[in-house]
């Protein structure tokens, strides 16, 4: 399935990696030299105060924005100046701060979108939803149905999204993402505006996803103490400079970082 | 209570994402098909001919129109150029091999627009919305200038205009003056028929989905790895292709012949309302607008003075026709505003209640 040009990574090899990335849009820079790096089957969390350059960062890794400088390598080799849906086809899965689900369409029909990429029936067929096409749609039906089965949400499979609660929402997105069977699954705030119950829950699935099926992840949150239980590694960002990187503790007692979660004293 | 969802289990995942789950909508729709075939032979030609045949060629464009601006979310004003393409296609493919069978000229000449629909749909990887639909006008245009000036397009035809020629299957003539209009009813409902249901496989498939996933939230689709260029330009050729087909059905098996001001703006407003009435992003929705919008007038305007002349009011033609289109504006805006998501909602919604009936939920 995956592009033959790629080597295959074991556990701890650097799967992605950012060198000198700077963003500029005009005079205003987004980010600015950060570097840092994303192994394979560990969970990253990306923090830092509101506007240090979080979602720049992701949107530079999916393919939103080009950095103006500075290069991103994934899975050992330069990435070109690619399309959001390129990023995606090499096996980059991303969900929002803000849900962006497909509103009308069922559960179950957000996460079987997750699969189009997977989805080879022609065209012919799929206009007589016989044979190969029908045969496809059963097989991906069957993975989503894991997903949905491993996510609990059964009981909301036919109900439009638009009508779920936030919470719910969220773990659908979650699901979508992971019907692409990513590499490499990059998280904005999957926990913003839950609580503490539905929080519990989401960390459940971030950790399940991470071990069972070995899948990189990259979150951006808030919230330090599910930061610091979750991830193996963190970098934290400020005014779009990296101000430090290390494991969940070494953050924890970096002076810069507390300086710029707390201010400094004058 | 004939209406249930209770005792039909479904068993494996063909049955679960059949397009028809359930048993009393499959019995449904089939009689309504087999209503529609009998009819041929029940109505008389009026009903056939004034109010069958238009409300399936309505019927048709409003789903390729409602592929476009309902399932993907682009909004086109060509609507009408699109139809007319088809038309000319039909008309020079069927006088170029007249030994072909016109049906397939029919099927054909949808071909010719969805080319000219996906070439004119290029903008819209770039603009969306009210902008598109600017865009789309300059095909409405462009097209019709050139069905006035391209003389080749008419066979250079003095009069400029399309006329059917007599053509027939099976030795029964279907177009043309001796085309009876029982025979042109049941071509025209067979193809609306089977093209219905392959739009209706499409949109429940994979290609649905993506469609839908572009017009819900484009973004997330493309992170999806949805390619946003190829799906729209997909639905633009989709959808043009149905409007070609029921142009070409307009011109030959309703009207007999017709010129180019019958593809002018005001048709591509006409189906745009009916999809937006009917419902956007359905297909029964279509069928609903073209029945609101072109039968309803139709039927009022033979209710009308029945309804009025007990009382001893007899008014004159005219005043009927200014009532009918009073009454259709207001029931537009009194439909708009109880279900701004058009009939089919509202269909969806009394299917619903029925499930339960007659319990509240």
């Amino acid at each position: 399935m995956r592009a033959p040009d790629h080597p295959v990574l074991s556990k701890g090899d650097v799967l992605l990696a950012v060198e000198n990335v700077s963003l500029g849009f005009g005079g205003v820079k987004a980010l600015t030299d950060v570097s840092f790096d994303i192994r394979k089957s560990e969970i990253r969390a990306i923090i830092g105060p509101n506007g240090a350059g979080k979602t720049s960062m992701l949107n530079c890794i999916n393919g939103f924005y080009y950095p103006t400088e500075g290069r991103i390598t994934f899975k050992g080799v330069r990435r070109p100046k690619m399309r959001p849906y390129e990023a995606a086809r090499g096996g980059i899965a991303r969900t929002f701060q803000n849900v962006a689900l497909f509103k009308s369409m069922s559960t179950l029909d957000n996460i079987m979108a997750g699969r189009s990429i997977k989805m080879r029936s022609n065209f012919f067929w799929q206009l007589f939803r016989h044979g190969p096409a029908m045969k496809e749609e059963v097989a991906h039906r069957r993975f989503v149905e894991e997903i949905i089965d491993f996510l609990e949400i059964q009981h909301i499979r036919k109900t439009p999204v638009g009508r779920l609660p936030y919470g719910l929402q969220k773990r659908v997105e979650l699901g979508r993402a992971l019907a692409m069977e990513p590499e490499l699954l990059l998280l904005d705030e999957p926990m913003a505006g839950m609580n503490l119950e539905e929080k519990e829950d989401m960390s459940r699935f971030i950790l399940e996803v991470n071990q069972q099926y070995g899948t990189t992840i990259a979150l951006i949150e808030h919230d330090m103490g599910v930061v610091m239980d979750l991830s193996d590694r963190v970098v934290v960002l400020e005014y779009g400079r990296k101000i430090a990187d290390g494991t969940p503790a070494e953050v924890k007692g970096d002076q810069r970082v507390i300086d710029a979660y707390l201010g400094v004293a004058h | 209570m004939l209406y249930r969802e209770a005792g039909q289990f479904k068993t494996n995942y063909v049955a679960d994402s059949a397009i028809f789950p359930l048993r009393q909508d499959r019995i449904g729709i089939g009689l309504i098909i087999v209503a529609a075939y009998a009819l041929a032979f029940l109505g008389n030609d009026f009903l056939l001919q004034a109010v069958l045949i238009p409300f399936l060629v309505f019927s048709l464009a409003s789903i390729g129109l409602n592929i476009l601006t309902g399932y993907t979310g682009l909004l086109s004003l060509g609507t009408g150029a699109f139809m007319g393409v088809g038309a000319y296609a039909c008309y020079k493919l069927m006088t170029a091999f007249p030994e072909v069978n016109v049906i397939v000229w029919i099927l054909m000449s949808g071909f010719f627009s969805a080319a000219i629909g996906a070439l004119f749909g290029l903008p819209s990887l770039r603009i969306k919305g009210f902008y598109l639909a600017v865009a789309t006008l300059a095909a409405q245009f462009f097209l019709q200038w050139c069905f006035i000036r391209i003389p080749w397009l008419v066979n250079y035809n003095v009069s400029g205009a399309l006329e059917a020629p007599l053509r027939t299957l099976f030795g029964i003539p279907i177009i043309g003056a001796t085309a009876t209009p029982q025979t042109r009813y049941l071509v025209v409902l067979t193809i609306v028929i089977l093209l219905t249901w392959l739009a209706s496989n499409l949109v429940h498939g994979r290609i649905g989905r993506m469609w839908i996933a572009i017009r819900d939230m484009d973004l997330a689709a493309e992170l999806m790895g949805i390619r946003p260029l190829q799906t729209k330009l997909l639905a633009f050729a989709v959808s043009s292709y149905y409007c070609g087909v029921a142009g070409a059905l307009l011109v030959f098996l309703w009207y007999g012949g017709a010129e180019y001001d019958v593809f002018n703006i005001n048709q591509s407003f006409f189906i745009l309302f009916m999809v937006i009435i009917g419902g956007l992003g359905s297909l029964i929705g279509s069928f609903f607008g073209a029945a609101l919008i072109f039968i309803l007038p139709i039927v009022l305007g033979i209710v009308l003075p029945a309804m009025l002349s007990p009382f001893g009011i007899s008014v004159g033609a005219d005043v009927i026709e200014h009532l009918r289109f009073m009454i259709v504006g207001a029931l537009i805006i009194f439909f708009l505003i109880v279900e701004p998501h058009g009939l089919a909602r509202l269909w969806q919604i009394g299917k619903q209640k029925l499930l339960v009936w007659p319990f509240p939920y």
